[in-house]
């Protein structure tokens, strides 16, 4: 096999699955015999494209090779039609109730698939499966592993959205005007999902999960053609540019998780940056601004810091201010009071962690008692610090960050 | 076209509780509901509190065991349905949206056919 073609082949499933299933889906209007010609068509390129070169547009011939193949088993199988009447476009052509009137720059199969599969009617769980499994491409066994559930279970899963999805008759349409935001905002909240999963792995030996945070950078990209004009998307992009931009330095050379304190700012990724303040900029501009918006701006002020004496915790501290008003939660409330330790002083921070002892959400948290130890030891109250060290230690499951909480632990007795 | 059923799960001792007026308003806001939605709704019906259920299940004997009890004792209870037509599942989220349900909510399921 000439591995030029296989190359070109992996390319192409990375890039184009989306746009090839979506495009697909419209002609068999059922999801799995969608994802069945769509795969057929990947196998056919390989060796096609291996005697016949590797063709200009490789998402058009293969959406072209998977249409055809939907159409002779549709003509084979009748029952097909009856089956799954649901997503059915008898006329896979563009025809003009395909120009979302005054929209033409939503007016892309792709984001009929997106909708359907971040649908509010569908459970978190398998909306994420679903992202994973019929945008991104992954197989089952890989959405499986992401989400460190056995291959039955996501297998389960996933087959349970998709009976849903025709039983219910959630739609493959993008929705109307006034339900936008808010569907936009559901998609946004399973792609960030992603990121925050493959940035921060909740359990296991890597502190990131680099596959997932590329696939939510992918999506986010998408979605960013695909709704140009949106600020939250703009927003999450910039997040996730912002925030991944230091991906190569949160960790040592051991592994060693490093505080921003720690990292070398000349190895953040500066490209990144640039783009990514210029889209915080762009998202800012909506008011209110959204909240993607805010923790990107807030990234922002990290990532232009010359170095980290440098940043601006005033700002940061203001940057949260408004973001809690926006979206109250505790996890917010508590990276807020930590910045306020870093603008006023540990004893402010101290006080303000210690205001949000009681919330039932941050129990078994264990940036709460990690953050109050380390406000603790700069207070000099090494015992209690002591303690609350060892309270985070018993909260994380992760091996870098726990492996940070016990250095600085030891740290304490020196 | 799909049907649904929109069953209406609500707080049964609010519903108890509630004055003439307003109840008589809640009344009168399903019927605007109704004029509204003639189109979708296929059917519909308010039925009596869980205290007038009788729940029947095959014993382990194999007879039966009548109980003068819902089939689930929960907070909110099924109180009424209408059974609407719609498109797809947004359109008949539409709808359901419109249903007054104050001490409560709806949930929306879709009628299975049997081919």
């Amino acid at each position: 096999m000439d591995p030029g073609v296989v190359a070109a082949v992996a390319d192409a499933h990375r890039r184009e699955w989306a746009f090839v299933l979506a495009a697909t889906v419209r002609v068999t209007g059922d999801i799995n015999l969608g994802e069945e010609c769509v795969q057929d068509a990947y196998a056919r390129a390989l060796s096609a494209w291996a005697s016949a070169g590797v063709p200009a547009n490789p998402g058009a011939w293969l959406t072209t090779v998977a249409r055809r193949r939907a159409l002779d088993l549709k003509r084979r199988d009748a029952t097909a039609r009856r089956a799954a009447p649901l997503l059915l476009d008898d006329d896979p052509t563009p025809g003009p109730d395909d120009q979302v009137g005054d929209r033409p720059d939503i007016d892309d199969d792709r984001l009929r698939l997106v909708f359907t599969c971040c649908h509010p009617a569908l459970s978190p769980d398998a909306r994420v499966a679903l992202t994973l499994r019929l945008l991104c491409g992954l197989t089952t066994g890989e959405v499986a592993r992401a989400f460190l559930v056995t291959e039955s279970t996501m297998a389960a899963r996933i087959s349970r959205a998709k009976k849903k999805i025709t039983a219910a008759r959630i739609p493959y349409r993008v929705p109307d005007l006034a339900e936008l935001p808010a569907r936009v905002g559901a998609v946004l909240d399973v792609v960030h999902l992603l990121f925050t999963t493959g940035h921060s792995a909740p359990i296991g030996d890597d502190l990131v999960r680099r596959d997932l945070v590329e696939r939510a950078l992918d999506l986010t990209r998408m979605l960013r053609t695909l709704l140009p004009g949106d600020a939250d998307v703009a927003g999450l992009l910039a997040l996730i540019l912002l925030t991944d931009a230091r991906r190569d330095t949160r960790t040592d050379d051991d592994g060693r998780l490093l505080l921003l304190a720690e990292q070398d700012r000349a190895r953040w990724d500066h490209a990144a940056i640039i783009e990514g303040v210029a889209l915080v900029r762009e998202a800012l501009r909506r008011r209110p601004p959204g909240r993607f918006a805010l923790m990107a701006a807030i990234a922002a002020v990290h990532d232009q810091a010359p170095h980290y004496t440098d940043t601006d915790w005033n700002e940061i501290v203001a940057l949260y201010d408004l973001l809690v008003q926006l979206w109250p939660s505790p996890v917010v409330a508590l990276n807020r009071a930590a910045a306020l330790g870093l603008a006023h002083g540990p004893s402010a921070g101290l006080a303000a962690l210690d205001a949000l002892a009681e919330e039932p959400q941050l129990a078994g948290y264990a940036y709460l008692p990690a953050a109050r130890a380390d406000f603790l030891s700069r207070l000099g109250r090494t015992d209690q610090a002591r303690l609350a060290y060892a309270e985070a230690l018993l909260l994380t499951e992760n091996t870098v960050e726990r492996d940070f909480l016990t250095d600085r632990l030891a740290q304490l007795d020196r | 076209m799909s049907q649904y059923l929109v069953l209406i799960y609500e707080d049964e001792t609010a519903w108890a509780n509630a004055t003439e007026a307003e109840a008589g308003k809640i009344l009168a806001e399903h019927g605007e509901f109704g004029e509204r939605n003639r189109s979708s709704l296929s059917g519909g019906n308010a039925l009596q509190p869980t205290s007038a259920s009788t729940t029947i299940r095959r014993d382990s004997s194999g007879g039966f065991s009548v109980t003068d009890a819902p089939f689930a004792e929960t907070k909110e209870a099924l109180g009424g349905y209408y059974l609407i037509e719609a498109n797809d599942l947004d359109e008949a989220i539409e709808v359901a949206k419109q249903v007054p349900a104050p001490f409560g909510g709806v949930e929306v399921r879709p009628i299975r056919t049997f081919d």
